[in-house]
Protein backbone atom coordinates (compact mmCIF):
# COMPACT_ATOMS: atom_id res chain seq x y z
CA UNK A 1 0.00 0.00 0.00
CA UNK A 2 1.37 3.25 -0.95
CA UNK A 3 2.30 5.94 2.00
CA UNK A 4 -0.43 8.55 2.71
CA UNK A 5 1.20 12.25 1.70
CA UNK A 6 0.04 15.33 3.99
CA UNK A 7 0.49 19.08 4.02
CA UNK A 8 1.59 20.42 6.66
CA UNK A 9 2.67 23.88 5.65
CA UNK A 10 2.40 26.29 3.34
CA UNK A 11 3.69 29.75 2.09
CA UNK A 12 3.16 31.82 -0.53
CA UNK A 13 4.78 35.56 -2.07
CA UNK A 14 2.30 36.79 -4.02
CA UNK A 15 1.03 40.03 -6.22
CA UNK A 16 -1.62 40.24 -3.50
CA UNK A 17 0.99 39.71 -0.77
CA UNK A 18 3.00 37.63 1.01
CA UNK A 19 1.58 35.08 2.98
CA UNK A 20 -0.73 31.91 2.01
CA UNK A 21 -3.34 33.39 4.58
CA UNK A 22 -3.40 36.67 2.73
CA UNK A 23 -3.10 35.37 -0.95
CA UNK A 24 -5.99 33.19 -0.12
CA UNK A 25 -8.40 35.85 1.42
CA UNK A 26 -7.88 38.50 -0.76
CA UNK A 27 -8.76 35.89 -3.78
CA UNK A 28 -11.99 35.03 -2.51
CA UNK A 29 -12.65 38.84 -1.37
CA UNK A 30 -12.45 39.64 -5.26
CA UNK A 31 -8.88 41.43 -5.00
CA UNK A 32 -7.20 42.14 -7.72
CA UNK A 33 -3.09 41.87 -7.59
CA UNK A 34 -2.74 43.03 -11.29
CA UNK A 35 -1.74 46.64 -11.66
CA UNK A 36 -0.89 48.46 -15.03
CA UNK A 37 -1.42 44.63 -16.99
CA UNK A 38 1.75 43.00 -14.53
CA UNK A 39 1.18 40.14 -11.50
CA UNK A 40 3.75 42.07 -9.43
CA UNK A 41 4.76 41.48 -5.84
CA UNK A 42 5.25 44.97 -5.56
CA UNK A 43 4.95 44.61 -1.67
CA UNK A 44 7.81 41.92 -1.28
CA UNK A 45 11.14 43.85 0.21
CA UNK A 46 13.55 40.73 0.37
CA UNK A 47 15.98 42.45 3.07
CA UNK A 48 12.56 42.50 5.64
CA UNK A 49 13.27 38.61 5.28
CA UNK A 50 16.72 37.52 4.19
CA UNK A 51 20.58 39.00 5.48
CA UNK A 52 21.98 41.00 3.12
CA UNK A 53 24.12 38.19 2.85
CA UNK A 54 21.50 36.28 1.71
CA UNK A 55 19.98 38.60 -0.37
CA UNK A 56 22.57 39.38 -2.33
CA UNK A 57 23.44 35.63 -3.29
CA UNK A 58 20.09 35.15 -4.85
CA UNK A 59 17.96 36.12 -7.85
CA UNK A 60 14.55 37.47 -7.22
CA UNK A 61 12.97 33.88 -7.71
CA UNK A 62 15.13 32.10 -5.16
CA UNK A 63 14.39 35.12 -2.81
CA UNK A 64 10.68 34.54 -3.29
CA UNK A 65 10.89 30.50 -2.58
CA UNK A 66 13.03 31.08 0.31
CA UNK A 67 10.83 33.65 1.78
CA UNK A 68 7.53 30.92 0.91
CA UNK A 69 9.40 28.31 2.30
CA UNK A 70 9.87 30.47 6.24
CA UNK A 71 6.28 30.70 6.26
CA UNK A 72 5.62 26.96 5.28
CA UNK A 73 8.04 25.91 7.68
CA UNK A 74 7.37 28.11 10.47
CA UNK A 75 3.77 26.69 9.58
CA UNK A 76 4.13 22.87 9.91
CA UNK A 77 6.27 23.63 13.54
CA UNK A 78 9.54 23.06 11.50
CA UNK A 79 11.48 26.77 12.07
CA UNK A 80 13.17 25.75 15.21
CA UNK A 81 14.20 22.34 14.90
CA UNK A 82 13.72 19.57 11.99
CA UNK A 83 11.49 16.88 12.86
CA UNK A 84 13.11 14.26 10.61
CA UNK A 85 16.90 13.20 10.12
CA UNK A 86 17.67 16.15 7.75
CA UNK A 87 18.77 13.47 5.27
CA UNK A 88 15.77 12.27 5.08
CA UNK A 89 13.70 15.55 3.77
CA UNK A 90 13.85 16.14 -0.08
CA UNK A 91 13.81 19.64 -1.70
CA UNK A 92 12.01 20.45 -5.17
CA UNK A 93 11.56 23.60 -6.36
CA UNK A 94 10.34 24.08 -9.93
CA UNK A 95 10.43 26.88 -12.17
CA UNK A 96 9.90 27.83 -15.59
CA UNK A 97 12.89 30.12 -16.46
CA UNK A 98 15.09 30.22 -13.21
CA UNK A 99 17.27 33.13 -12.99
CA UNK A 100 16.32 35.12 -15.95
CA UNK A 101 16.94 38.85 -14.52
CA UNK A 102 20.27 37.76 -13.50
CA UNK A 103 20.79 36.50 -17.24
CA UNK A 104 19.46 39.93 -18.33
CA UNK A 105 21.90 41.84 -15.78
CA UNK A 106 24.95 40.05 -17.19
CA UNK A 107 24.63 40.13 -20.43
CA UNK A 108 23.80 43.92 -19.86
CA UNK A 109 27.33 43.67 -17.77
CA UNK A 110 28.71 41.60 -20.74
CA UNK A 111 27.89 44.40 -23.83
CA UNK A 112 28.48 47.86 -21.90
CA UNK A 113 31.73 46.47 -19.98
CA UNK A 114 33.39 43.54 -20.93
CA UNK A 115 33.80 39.77 -20.02
CA UNK A 116 35.92 40.97 -17.20
CA UNK A 117 32.82 42.50 -15.23
CA UNK A 118 30.60 40.00 -15.40
CA UNK A 119 29.83 38.76 -11.77
CA UNK A 120 31.01 35.19 -10.56
CA UNK A 121 27.46 35.42 -9.25
CA UNK A 122 25.83 35.35 -12.38
CA UNK A 123 25.93 31.79 -13.22
CA UNK A 124 25.05 30.53 -9.54
CA UNK A 125 22.19 33.05 -9.44
CA UNK A 126 20.82 32.32 -12.92
CA UNK A 127 20.77 28.49 -12.58
CA UNK A 128 16.97 27.27 -12.94
CA UNK A 129 17.65 24.84 -9.45
CA UNK A 130 18.90 28.10 -7.25
CA UNK A 131 15.94 28.22 -5.84
CA UNK A 132 15.64 24.63 -4.20
CA UNK A 133 19.51 25.11 -3.28
CA UNK A 134 18.75 27.75 -1.70
CA UNK A 135 15.46 26.64 0.20
CA UNK A 136 17.18 22.87 0.82
CA UNK A 137 20.57 25.42 2.27
CA UNK A 138 18.42 27.72 4.24
CA UNK A 139 16.86 25.01 6.29
CA UNK A 140 19.50 22.39 6.01
CA UNK A 141 17.51 19.55 3.87
CA UNK A 142 20.11 17.12 3.22
CA UNK A 143 17.89 15.10 1.13
CA UNK A 144 16.74 14.44 -2.61
CA UNK A 145 17.22 18.03 -4.37
CA UNK A 146 16.58 19.54 -7.49
CA UNK A 147 14.76 21.27 -9.28
CA UNK A 148 12.31 20.72 -12.00
CA UNK A 149 11.57 23.15 -15.22
CA UNK A 150 8.28 21.83 -17.15
CA UNK A 151 7.39 25.84 -18.07
CA UNK A 152 4.10 26.75 -16.56
CA UNK A 153 3.37 22.81 -15.04
CA UNK A 154 6.77 22.97 -13.17
CA UNK A 155 5.12 23.93 -9.70
CA UNK A 156 2.43 21.27 -10.07
CA UNK A 157 5.19 18.89 -11.25
CA UNK A 158 7.08 19.66 -7.93
CA UNK A 159 4.49 18.68 -5.38
CA UNK A 160 3.34 15.70 -7.95
CA UNK A 161 7.58 14.73 -7.59
CA UNK A 162 7.83 15.59 -3.82
CA UNK A 163 4.99 12.78 -3.38
CA UNK A 164 6.12 10.20 -5.44
CA UNK A 165 9.46 10.92 -3.32
CA UNK A 166 7.86 10.12 -0.12
CA UNK A 167 5.56 7.20 -1.75
CA UNK A 168 8.67 5.08 -2.23
CA UNK A 169 9.94 5.63 0.87
CA UNK A 170 12.98 8.09 -0.33
CA UNK A 171 12.12 10.56 1.67
CA UNK A 172 9.78 11.16 4.94
CA UNK A 173 8.84 14.75 3.96
CA UNK A 174 9.80 16.90 1.07
CA UNK A 175 9.78 20.70 0.89
CA UNK A 176 8.53 21.65 -2.39
CA UNK A 177 7.13 24.09 -5.02
CA UNK A 178 7.65 26.33 -7.56
CA UNK A 179 9.07 30.43 -7.99
CA UNK A 180 9.27 32.63 -10.92
CA UNK A 181 10.44 36.63 -10.89
CA UNK A 182 10.54 36.65 -15.02
CA UNK A 183 8.94 40.44 -15.18
CA UNK A 184 12.12 41.30 -16.83
CA UNK A 185 11.96 42.92 -20.53
CA UNK A 186 13.65 39.67 -22.01
CA UNK A 187 11.01 38.10 -21.12
CA UNK A 188 7.80 40.04 -21.37
CA UNK A 189 8.81 41.21 -24.93
CA UNK A 190 9.27 37.61 -25.92
CA UNK A 191 6.03 36.56 -24.77
CA UNK A 192 4.53 39.67 -26.00
CA UNK A 193 6.27 38.25 -29.54
CA UNK A 194 4.68 34.88 -29.36
CA UNK A 195 1.18 36.75 -29.31
CA UNK A 196 0.56 35.00 -25.53
CA UNK A 197 -0.49 38.51 -23.39
CA UNK A 198 -2.86 39.82 -22.96
CA UNK A 199 -3.14 43.55 -24.90
CA UNK A 200 -5.84 45.12 -22.36
CA UNK A 201 -3.89 43.63 -19.19
CA UNK A 202 -6.95 41.99 -17.78
CA UNK A 203 -6.80 38.70 -16.86
CA UNK A 204 -10.41 36.95 -17.86
CA UNK A 205 -10.33 33.47 -17.87
CA UNK A 206 -12.98 31.54 -19.83
CA UNK A 207 -14.67 34.93 -21.03
CA UNK A 208 -15.47 35.11 -24.71
CA UNK A 209 -13.18 38.85 -24.86
CA UNK A 210 -10.07 36.87 -23.55
CA UNK A 211 -7.04 37.98 -25.02
CA UNK A 212 -4.53 36.40 -23.77
CA UNK A 213 -2.65 35.64 -19.94
CA UNK A 214 -1.23 38.72 -17.69
CA UNK A 215 2.44 37.83 -16.33
CA UNK A 216 2.55 37.89 -13.11
CA UNK A 217 5.76 36.29 -9.95
CA UNK A 218 6.03 35.02 -7.12
CA UNK A 219 6.28 31.49 -5.11
CA UNK A 220 3.97 28.78 -3.43
CA UNK A 221 5.95 26.01 -1.12
CA UNK A 222 5.13 23.20 0.84
CA UNK A 223 5.74 20.85 3.42
CA UNK A 224 5.10 17.40 2.45
CA UNK A 225 4.92 14.50 5.12
CA UNK A 226 4.55 10.92 5.21
CA UNK A 227 1.20 10.67 7.07
CA UNK A 228 2.00 8.21 9.67
CA UNK A 229 5.49 9.96 10.54
CA UNK A 230 3.44 13.80 10.77
CA UNK A 231 0.48 12.36 12.85
CA UNK A 232 3.10 10.67 15.13
CA UNK A 233 4.88 13.62 15.76
CA UNK A 234 1.40 15.64 16.61
CA UNK A 235 1.38 18.07 13.40
CA UNK A 236 -1.72 19.72 12.27
CA UNK A 237 -2.57 18.35 8.52
CA UNK A 238 -3.51 20.72 6.40
CA UNK A 239 -4.73 18.09 3.50
CA UNK A 240 -4.20 15.11 1.79
CA UNK A 241 -2.41 14.78 -1.59
CA UNK A 242 -4.99 12.31 -2.62
CA UNK A 243 -3.48 11.98 -6.24
CA UNK A 244 -1.39 12.88 -9.04
CA UNK A 245 -1.93 12.74 -12.51
CA UNK A 246 1.16 14.20 -15.25
CA UNK A 247 1.30 13.96 -18.94
CA UNK A 248 2.43 14.97 -22.38
CA UNK A 249 0.74 16.12 -25.45
CA UNK A 250 3.31 15.33 -27.55
CA UNK A 251 1.84 17.92 -29.98
CA UNK A 252 3.34 21.25 -30.15
CA UNK A 253 5.67 23.67 -28.54
CA UNK A 254 3.30 26.06 -27.23
CA UNK A 255 -0.53 25.24 -27.82
CA UNK A 256 -2.76 22.70 -26.59
CA UNK A 257 -3.83 19.94 -28.07
CA UNK A 258 -7.51 20.90 -28.67
CA UNK A 259 -9.55 18.08 -28.20
CA UNK A 260 -7.83 18.31 -24.41
CA UNK A 261 -6.14 14.99 -24.77
CA UNK A 262 -3.05 15.36 -22.93
CA UNK A 263 -5.24 17.41 -20.17
CA UNK A 264 -7.64 14.82 -19.70
CA UNK A 265 -5.33 12.21 -19.42
CA UNK A 266 -3.57 14.15 -16.50
CA UNK A 267 -6.83 14.29 -14.59
CA UNK A 268 -7.91 11.07 -15.13
CA UNK A 269 -4.72 9.71 -13.84
CA UNK A 270 -4.67 12.14 -10.87
CA UNK A 271 -8.15 10.67 -9.98
CA UNK A 272 -7.47 7.50 -10.61
CA UNK A 273 -4.43 7.64 -8.74
CA UNK A 274 -6.39 9.28 -5.57
CA UNK A 275 -8.96 6.41 -5.88
CA UNK A 276 -11.51 8.59 -6.45
CA UNK A 277 -14.24 9.00 -8.78
CA UNK A 278 -15.40 12.37 -10.81
CA UNK A 279 -18.43 12.56 -8.33
CA UNK A 280 -16.10 12.72 -5.85
CA UNK A 281 -14.49 16.22 -7.05
CA UNK A 282 -16.50 19.17 -5.53
CA UNK A 283 -14.40 21.81 -7.20
CA UNK A 284 -11.85 22.42 -10.10
CA UNK A 285 -9.21 24.84 -10.06
CA UNK A 286 -8.35 25.42 -14.06
CA UNK A 287 -5.29 26.40 -15.12
CA UNK A 288 -7.00 29.05 -16.66
CA UNK A 289 -4.83 31.15 -18.24
CA UNK A 290 -7.18 33.51 -20.24
CA UNK A 291 -5.54 32.20 -23.75
CA UNK A 292 -8.40 31.28 -25.88
CA UNK A 293 -6.35 27.94 -26.94
CA UNK A 294 -6.09 27.36 -23.10
CA UNK A 295 -9.57 27.66 -21.88
CA UNK A 296 -11.36 26.12 -24.55
CA UNK A 297 -9.37 22.76 -24.70
CA UNK A 298 -9.68 22.92 -20.67
CA UNK A 299 -13.28 23.07 -20.35
CA UNK A 300 -13.61 20.64 -23.29
CA UNK A 301 -10.98 18.60 -21.06
CA UNK A 302 -13.10 19.08 -17.44
CA UNK A 303 -16.05 18.59 -18.97
CA UNK A 304 -14.96 14.94 -20.44
CA UNK A 305 -13.59 13.89 -16.95
CA UNK A 306 -15.89 15.92 -14.51
CA UNK A 307 -18.95 16.95 -16.77
CA UNK A 308 -20.50 20.19 -17.02
CA UNK A 309 -21.85 20.65 -13.08
CA UNK A 310 -18.59 21.10 -10.71
CA UNK A 311 -17.35 24.71 -10.05
CA UNK A 312 -14.50 25.33 -11.61
CA UNK A 313 -12.02 28.98 -11.40
CA UNK A 314 -9.47 30.24 -12.14
CA UNK A 315 -6.60 32.60 -9.35
CA UNK A 316 -5.38 33.84 -12.70
CA UNK A 317 -8.05 36.29 -12.38
CA UNK A 318 -6.71 37.80 -9.78
CA UNK A 319 -2.78 37.34 -10.08
CA UNK A 320 -1.96 36.72 -13.32
CA UNK A 321 -0.08 33.98 -14.71
CA UNK A 322 3.14 32.83 -12.21
CA UNK A 323 4.15 30.57 -14.75
CA UNK A 324 6.72 28.09 -12.97
CA UNK A 325 4.84 29.04 -9.53
CA UNK A 326 1.21 29.18 -10.68
CA UNK A 327 1.04 25.16 -10.10
CA UNK A 328 2.38 25.69 -6.27
CA UNK A 329 0.44 28.70 -5.88
CA UNK A 330 -2.60 27.52 -6.66
CA UNK A 331 -2.33 24.48 -4.80
CA UNK A 332 -1.96 26.68 -1.34
CA UNK A 333 -5.04 28.43 -2.17
CA UNK A 334 -6.63 25.26 -3.61
CA UNK A 335 -5.69 23.63 -0.55
CA UNK A 336 -7.69 26.82 2.34
CA UNK A 337 -10.09 27.25 0.12
CA UNK A 338 -11.11 23.21 0.36
CA UNK A 339 -10.49 23.88 4.36
CA UNK A 340 -12.80 26.55 3.80
CA UNK A 341 -15.57 24.57 1.63
CA UNK A 342 -15.13 27.90 -0.45
CA UNK A 343 -14.70 27.83 -4.23
CA UNK A 344 -13.62 31.51 -5.15
CA UNK A 345 -14.29 33.39 -7.51
CA UNK A 346 -12.77 34.03 -11.43
CA UNK A 347 -12.70 37.81 -11.96
CA UNK A 348 -13.50 39.68 -14.66
CA UNK A 349 -16.20 37.11 -16.41
CA UNK A 350 -18.73 39.22 -17.78
CA UNK A 351 -19.25 37.40 -21.70
CA UNK A 352 -20.38 33.91 -22.02
CA UNK A 353 -18.78 32.33 -25.03
CA UNK A 354 -20.55 29.34 -26.78
CA UNK A 355 -18.79 25.83 -25.70
CA UNK A 356 -17.46 27.78 -22.72
CA UNK A 357 -20.52 26.55 -20.52
CA UNK A 358 -18.55 25.46 -17.17
CA UNK A 359 -19.77 27.02 -13.97
CA UNK A 360 -16.62 29.56 -13.79
CA UNK A 361 -17.90 30.94 -10.37
CA UNK A 362 -17.77 34.09 -11.99
CA UNK A 363 -17.15 37.36 -9.82
CA UNK A 364 -17.85 36.36 -6.06
CA UNK A 365 -16.41 33.44 -4.37
CA UNK A 366 -19.17 30.87 -3.42
CA UNK A 367 -19.47 28.52 -0.96
CA UNK A 368 -19.04 24.63 -1.47
CA UNK A 369 -21.71 21.88 0.14
CA UNK A 370 -19.44 18.61 0.55
CA UNK A 371 -22.39 17.22 2.35
CA UNK A 372 -20.08 16.73 5.24
CA UNK A 373 -17.53 14.49 2.92
CA UNK A 374 -13.70 15.93 2.65
CA UNK A 375 -13.46 18.51 -0.32
CA UNK A 376 -11.77 17.18 -2.90
CA UNK A 377 -10.67 19.43 -5.56
CA UNK A 378 -8.15 18.97 -9.03
CA UNK A 379 -5.74 21.72 -9.53
CA UNK A 380 -4.46 22.23 -12.97
CA UNK A 381 -1.43 22.75 -14.52
CA UNK A 382 -0.89 22.56 -18.27
CA UNK A 383 3.29 24.26 -19.09
CA UNK A 384 4.21 25.20 -22.75
CA UNK A 385 6.06 21.98 -24.08
CA UNK A 386 2.52 20.18 -23.65
CA UNK A 387 3.37 19.29 -19.73
CA UNK A 388 0.62 18.01 -17.89
CA UNK A 389 0.24 18.08 -13.98
CA UNK A 390 -2.68 17.81 -12.09
CA UNK A 391 -3.24 17.43 -8.52
CA UNK A 392 -6.05 16.20 -6.54
CA UNK A 393 -6.13 17.68 -3.20
CA UNK A 394 -8.42 16.17 -0.45
CA UNK A 395 -8.88 18.70 2.84
CA UNK A 396 -10.72 16.94 5.87
CA UNK B 1 45.73 51.14 -14.10
CA UNK B 2 47.60 53.28 -11.39
CA UNK B 3 51.30 53.47 -11.33
CA UNK B 4 51.87 53.66 -7.78
CA UNK B 5 50.01 51.75 -5.35
CA UNK B 6 49.54 52.60 -1.52
CA UNK B 7 48.77 50.19 1.22
CA UNK B 8 46.34 52.76 2.17
CA UNK B 9 44.87 52.95 -1.05
CA UNK B 10 44.67 49.24 -1.23
CA UNK B 11 43.05 48.97 2.39
CA UNK B 12 40.51 51.63 1.27
CA UNK B 13 39.45 49.20 -1.96
CA UNK B 14 39.10 46.39 0.21
CA UNK B 15 37.48 48.01 3.59
CA UNK B 16 34.97 49.92 1.31
CA UNK B 17 34.28 46.30 -0.85
CA UNK B 18 33.63 44.15 1.98
CA UNK B 19 30.26 46.03 3.22
CA UNK B 20 28.94 45.25 -0.14
CA UNK B 21 29.05 41.58 0.67
CA UNK B 22 27.16 42.00 3.88
CA UNK B 23 30.49 42.41 6.41
CA UNK B 24 29.91 44.30 9.03
CA UNK B 25 31.90 47.72 8.94
CA UNK B 26 33.07 47.94 12.48
CA UNK B 27 33.96 43.64 12.42
CA UNK B 28 36.42 44.85 10.02
CA UNK B 29 40.52 45.13 9.96
CA UNK B 30 43.89 44.03 8.96
CA UNK B 31 43.99 41.41 11.61
CA UNK B 32 40.50 40.08 10.88
CA UNK B 33 40.03 36.35 9.49
CA UNK B 34 37.66 36.14 5.98
CA UNK B 35 36.69 33.22 8.01
CA UNK B 36 35.49 35.23 10.89
CA UNK B 37 33.71 37.64 8.75
CA UNK B 38 31.58 35.16 7.25
CA UNK B 39 34.07 36.31 3.36
CA UNK B 40 33.68 32.69 1.59
CA UNK B 41 35.27 32.26 -1.94
CA UNK B 42 32.29 33.50 -3.86
CA UNK B 43 32.99 37.07 -1.86
CA UNK B 44 36.73 36.34 -2.75
CA UNK B 45 36.09 36.54 -6.58
CA UNK B 46 34.02 39.57 -6.25
CA UNK B 47 36.53 40.89 -4.68
CA UNK B 48 39.52 39.74 -7.10
CA UNK B 49 37.34 40.91 -9.45
CA UNK B 50 37.44 44.53 -7.81
CA UNK B 51 40.96 44.66 -7.39
CA UNK B 52 41.78 43.45 -10.87
CA UNK B 53 39.62 46.26 -12.16
CA UNK B 54 41.40 48.99 -10.05
CA UNK B 55 44.79 47.67 -9.80
CA UNK B 56 45.47 45.19 -12.99
CA UNK B 57 46.43 42.71 -10.30
CA UNK B 58 45.02 39.04 -10.61
CA UNK B 59 44.71 37.55 -7.90
CA UNK B 60 43.67 33.65 -8.60
CA UNK B 61 43.02 30.56 -6.97
CA UNK B 62 46.33 29.54 -5.60
CA UNK B 63 46.33 33.54 -4.12
CA UNK B 64 43.00 32.90 -2.82
CA UNK B 65 43.67 29.72 -0.75
CA UNK B 66 47.09 31.63 0.63
CA UNK B 67 45.20 34.69 2.29
CA UNK B 68 43.97 34.08 5.66
CA UNK B 69 43.06 38.04 6.94
CA UNK B 70 42.04 41.67 5.23
CA UNK B 71 45.58 42.59 5.97
CA UNK B 72 47.29 39.36 3.65
CA UNK B 73 44.88 40.30 0.96
CA UNK B 74 46.13 44.09 1.31
CA UNK B 75 49.70 42.81 1.17
CA UNK B 76 49.47 40.85 -0.98
CA UNK B 77 47.79 43.17 -3.91
CA UNK B 78 50.66 45.56 -3.05
CA UNK B 79 53.72 43.33 -3.03
CA UNK B 80 52.10 42.01 -6.57
CA UNK B 81 52.10 45.37 -7.99
CA UNK B 82 55.10 46.55 -6.73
Amino acid sequence: MKREVVVTGIGAVTPLGTGARTLYERWRAGVSGIQDGLGACTEFDPTEHLSKKEARRADRFTQFAMVASDEALREAGWADELPYDAGRIGCIIGTGIGGIGTLEHGKQTLLEKGPKAVSPLAVPLMMGNAGAAGVAMRHRLRGHSYSILSACAAGAHSIGAATRMIQTGDADAVVAGGSEAALTPLSKAAFAALDALSDTGISRPFDAQRDGFVMGEGAGVLVLEDADRARERGATVLARIAGYGASSDAYHLTAPEKDGGGAIEAMKRALEDAGFGPQDVVYVNAHGTSTPLNDRAETIAIKHVLGSGVPVSSLKSSIGHLLGAAGAVEAVATILAMRDRVAPPTLNYEHPEEGLDLDYVPNEARTLDSNGAPAVALSNAFGFGGHNAVLCLEAL
Amino acid sequence: MATTISPEAVEKTVYDALPQFGVEESDISRDATFEQLDVDSLDLAELSQIIEDEYGVQLKGDDVGKIKTVGDAIDLVVNRAG
